[in-house]
């Protein structure tokens, strides 16, 4: 394997390599939760928190984990992780943490963050894991928080609780609902897939 | 009891799908709904795991981690236990039943990782369902991820044969085709409420 830059792997994660539009991976959260602007942050927060530390513990103490045990260690860490976010939020935003429900507990099994300590930490140095955390939550955060503020946008005429259209605007109700989610999702892939062809990148 | 029970599960098969309106287990939604065949594999071993699970989450929950106060370990408790039963029935029908275990072998391991199964367990916990009611939603949201993920894999054959824009081929145009089949779920809404 070729030695890359700290920076290509930090960059990697928001376009070219992007979990949720290109992996199709952590689809759960991110379709659950994007209703509105604020749920989409909250929820991009508390997984880049459990990314980038079950990184930097992972990385950490990979080499003294046996290989055949290593998948329900990983899950432990990041179990550890998401609790600590949950219990946060329940303590301090109660309305966030009720409007985002189980999908905080559920980032134990967002298929982002075992896959990257499988696909990356396992095999990488540390300070390139943690590079690969902060691109990869970053690439998460604008996906959820643009997908976010459309669907909130065009389901509630406001954008992070401000109201943008006016009074004429007729709020499209299936977009807060579950199948606005999906559409909304698909049309996003094919835009940035898209984008793509035309730049010419593969 | 019977009867919420029975309303339990309805909920969770048709009103109250567990893809179509939690989003849960989208991940092999995506990847293995490609074959009616795989998918019916699929759906047919997640419905034994989400119905075990319903079980030993609910003794697990309430006789041992509510009694003890210990529900800030619910998270990673529930997620071992999801683990380890399946490897257990991994192994258990590798040793009584070869076709079975070739029919379902592969997909078993996809599973933990799979959030349906954890939602599962957190949703009835939080509903604070008895254990009947709780097989009763693992086992309809079993059945109802089975439903999805067939009914997808037949749209999903038959749009290999259509012109699909060459952008929104694959991903783009299921999640899309995902988005209208929520929509006509939502026709069953009303009917019963979870």
């Amino acid at each position: 394997m070729k030695k890359r830059s700290l920076f290509y792997e930090f960059k990697k994660g928001l376009v070219a390599e992007n979990p949720v539009l290109i992996m199709l991976l952590g689809l759960c959260s991110t379709l659950a939760v994007s209703n509105k602007a604020i749920n989409s942050l909250s929820m991009a927060l508390a997984v880049f928190f459990v990314l980038f530390f079950s990184s930097l513990i992972i990385g950490l103490i990979k080499n003294i984990i046996p290989d055949q045990v290593r998948i329900p260690s990983f899950i432990l860490v990041i179990a550890t992780f998401v609790t600590l976010a949950d219990l946060f939020m329940k303590a301090k935003f109660p309305a966030i943490s009720k409007a985002l429900g189980p999908y905080i507990p559920l980032i134990v099994v967002n298929c982002i963050i075992l896959g990257r300590q499988e696909a990356f930490v396992s095999k990488n140095s540390l300070a390139a894991s943690l590079m690969d955390a902060i691109g990869m939550s970053l690439g998460y955060l604008w996906v959820i928080v643009l997908l976010g503020m459309v669907r909130e946008l065009l389901g509630f005429g406001t954008i992070f609780g401000v109201r943008v259209l006016g009074s004429w605007f007729k709020p499209w109700l299936v977009m807060v609902l579950p199948p606005g989610s999906f559409i909304t999702l698909g049309i996003f892939v094919g835009v940035l897939n898209w984008l793509r062809s035309k730049g010419g990148k593969a | 009891m019977i009867e919420k029970a029975l309303i339990i599960f309805l909920a969770a098969t048709l009103t109250n799908n567990f893809v179509l309106t939690y989003f849960l287990g989208l991940c092999p939604f995506v990847g293995v709904s490609e074959r009616a065949s795989s998918a019916i594999g699929m759906g047919f071993a997640s419905t034994f795991v989400m119905t075990m699970t319903a079980i030993i989450a609910w003794i697990m929950d309430w006789l041992v981690l509510r009694p003890l106060h210990l529900e800030f370990l619910q998270t990673a408790v529930f997620i071992l236990v999801i683990a380890s039963l399946v490897q257990f029935v991994e192994m258990f029908i590798k040793k009584t039943s070869k076709e079975l275990y070739k029919a379902l072998g592969i997909y078993l391991p996809l599973i933990t990782t799979n959030c349906i199964v954890l939602g599962l367990a957190l949703i009835g916990s939080m509903k604070n369902y008895n254990l009947l009611e709780n097989i009763m939603l693992g086992f309809g949201a079993g059945i109802g991820f089975t439903l999805a993920l067939v009914l997808i894999a037949g749209i999903r054959e038959e749009l290999e044969f259509r012109n699909v824009p060459e952008p929104l081929k694959g991903a783009g145009i299921t999640l899309i085709v995902v988005g209208l089949m929520a929509l006509a779920f939502m026709g069953f809404s009303g009917m019963v409420t979870l």
